[in-house]
């Protein structure tokens, strides 16, 4: 079976159903665009590539969490998503399509803050490559962030309670407001359990040079986090879907 | 080997048996009914069957393919239309028509030629661009049905298909249900409505509380409880004390009904009729009707389940009402 005709066609059916809608499209604007000129506003004087890896990652991980988890309880709650489990697709398949629109989506997220920051600053030493690829596994360990919270949610408001759990404590131990060495020591392994740590660091790296690891061993751990939660929501999808 | 063969299948959810040791085989174009009440264990077998749920114990194969370990293999060749449609609301009727086809793996021109033709099939062509959540409910039923037969699938399970919706409609169904036999489908057909698997299944098993009560054509679901045979005459007047005259006479037992001049009589031989119609005219009644009783489908699932058939629609109702 062509399996590629259907993963393309989840995603384009997502993209259309759920990401292009105006109202997604709107907060995928607004969203970063408010967080960016909060923080200038709050810090008038500061130096806009500081704010600017916290801006990216903050928009990337609340545009993935908040619409994959959403979207697939909608689905399941409708019984549409059944339809997909019927079909004669792999269960990693299907797991990959729902979270590529969404990554998508995150992506298009990170270049609101970006394409601000440049009417500012001069964003030329920045390694884009770099950037790109912190941006793509920040959205894809977000994405799968959001998938645990969407196979751990039966309603859809039970999953945006779930999101917040996870993304606002993930926002402050991650290092983008209170550096990681001043958070009290209980806290601080806790910071390096989280993936948004590493692509923030990654982000940091490129965007400001004060970075506390190597940004190869950050993309080495987010791959990690990345087969890991792939795994787990595979894993839970198949023991908890097909009952 | 039938195309379909389920051997001991056993579902358990903790404590609750839903599929209790059941086993059945369905031949290649045949239409399988599964009739039974709610909670009878219909959609349970219908899920396992399909891949949507694990067995606790036993085997299904599918045109010798093992369900639960080739799910997906197993899954190409079937259409599944579960009790409620599950299609995409927001999207129109051609594009849900198209997307499932993807699902499959068909091509754009192949999905989209399929489409139009199952839409002019079940007479949804004008509404093909109309958004699914704007569907009455036999409307989505159809689209749902198209939906599972886009890529021309070997098997078609269908769990209620006719419940909730319009009597054209659901006659409609039924035609193409009997159409797709005669194309060479299989068809497995769950339905808590008696007369729907008497007019089109080839064979029916009875199932209530998860287990299987009896399985066979209407035919021999029908002789496995009929002993005997029956008549019903209705006369001109009330036979009176005739009737223990008539019990003797033809040794039958005589059941008489006061309101409309009727009586049964009921023997383990056949009732010669001439002989009978004779005795009455003898003695000034006129018969104005005569006719040989069969019990009907409804009767034998009664008999064999303890279950009112009325009492299995009116719980039907009230799910789906709920």
């Amino acid at each position: 079976m062509k399996s590629w005709i259907a993963f393309w066609n989840i995603l384009r059916k997502d993209i259309k159903n759920y990401y292009l809608k105006p109202p997604n499209i709107s907060w995928g604007i607004i969203f970063p665009l408010s967080w960016s000129l909060m923080q200038f506003i709050r810090s008038p004087g500061a130096d806009m590539s500081e704010l600017l890896p916290g801006l990216i990652a903050m928009s990337v991980l609340f545009g993935t969490t908040s619409m994959l988890a959403v979207t697939i309880t909608f689905e399941r709650s409708g019984k549409s998503f059944e339809r997909l489990l019927l079909a004669p697709i792999s269960l990693s398949l299907l797991v990959l399509a729902k979270i590529a629109g969404t990554i998508l989506f995150g992506i298009f997220n990170a270049f609101v803050p970006i394409i601000l920051a440049s009417f500012f600053i001069d964003l030329h030493a920045i390694n884009w490559q770099v950037l790109l690829f912190a941006i793509l596994m920040i959205a894809i360990t977000s994405a799968l962030t959001g998938l645990l919270v969407a196979v751990s949610a039966e309603q859809v408001f039970e999953a945006q309670t779930l999101s917040n759990f996870f993304r606002f404590p993930m926002l402050f131990l991650c290092g983008l407001f209170i550096p990681i060495s001043s958070l009290p020591v209980f806290l601080r392994p806790v910071s390096f359990c989280l993936p948004l740590t590493y692509g923030t660091d990654i982000l940091k790296s490129t965007i400001t040079g004060d970075n506390m690891l190597s940004p190869l061993l950050s993309f080495g751990i987010l791959l990690i986090f990345a087969a890991i939660l792939f795994f787990i929501c595979r894993h839970i999808i198949n023991r908890k879907w097909i009952l | 080997m039938g195309i379909i063969n389920v051997e001991n299948l056993k579902k358990t959810y903790g404590n609750v048996v839903a599929v209790n040791d059941i086993s059945f085989k369905i031949e290649k174009g045949e239409i399988f009914g599964f009739l039974g009440p709610n909670g009878a264990g219909k959609t349970s077998t219908i899920n396992m069957m399909t891949g949507l749920s694990r067995p606790t114990e036993g085997a299904i194969t599918v045109a010798d393919i093992d369900v639960v370990k080739q799910t997906k293999k197993a899954q190409a060749i079937m259409g599944i239309v579960p009790d409620e449609s599950n299609l995409y609301n927001e999207m129109d009727g051609f594009s849900n028509l198209c997307f499932c086809a993807a699902l499959y793996g068909m091509r754009k021109k192949e999905r989209e030629g399929k489409a139009y033709q199952l839409l002019e099939q079940f007479r949804l062509n004008d509404t093909g661009g109309r958004p699914f959540k704007a569907y009455s409910k036999g409307m989505r039923r159809k689209l749902t049905i198209a939906a599972a037969l886009i890529h021309s699938p070997q098997i078609l399970f269908l769990d209620e298909p006719t419940t909730g919706i319009d009597v054209e409609s659901a006659g409609q169904i039924r035609d193409l249900i009997v159409r797709l036999k005669a194309e060479g489908t299989t068809v497995f057909l769950t339905t808590h409505y008696i007369e729907e698997a008497e007019r089109i299944c080839d064979r029916i098993a009875f199932i209530a509380k998860g287990r299987i009560i009896a399985t066979g054509t209407v035919r021999q679901l029908m002789e496995s409880v009929s002993h005997g045979y029956a008549v019903r005459l209705v006369t001109d007047k009330c036979i009176g004390n005739l009737s223990v005259e008539l019990q003797n006479r033809f040794k039958v037992s005589v059941i008489t009904s006061q309101s409309d001049h009727s009586l049964v009589m009921q023997s383990e031989q056949r009732i010669p009729l001439f002989p009978v119609l004779k005795f009455l005219h003898d003695r000034k009644i006129e018969v104005h009707e005569a006719r040989e009783l069969h019990p009907s489908l409804e009767d034998v699932f009664v008999k064999l389940t303890g279950i009112e058939s009325c009492l299995m629609k009116k719980d039907k109702e009230k799910g789906d009402k709920r």
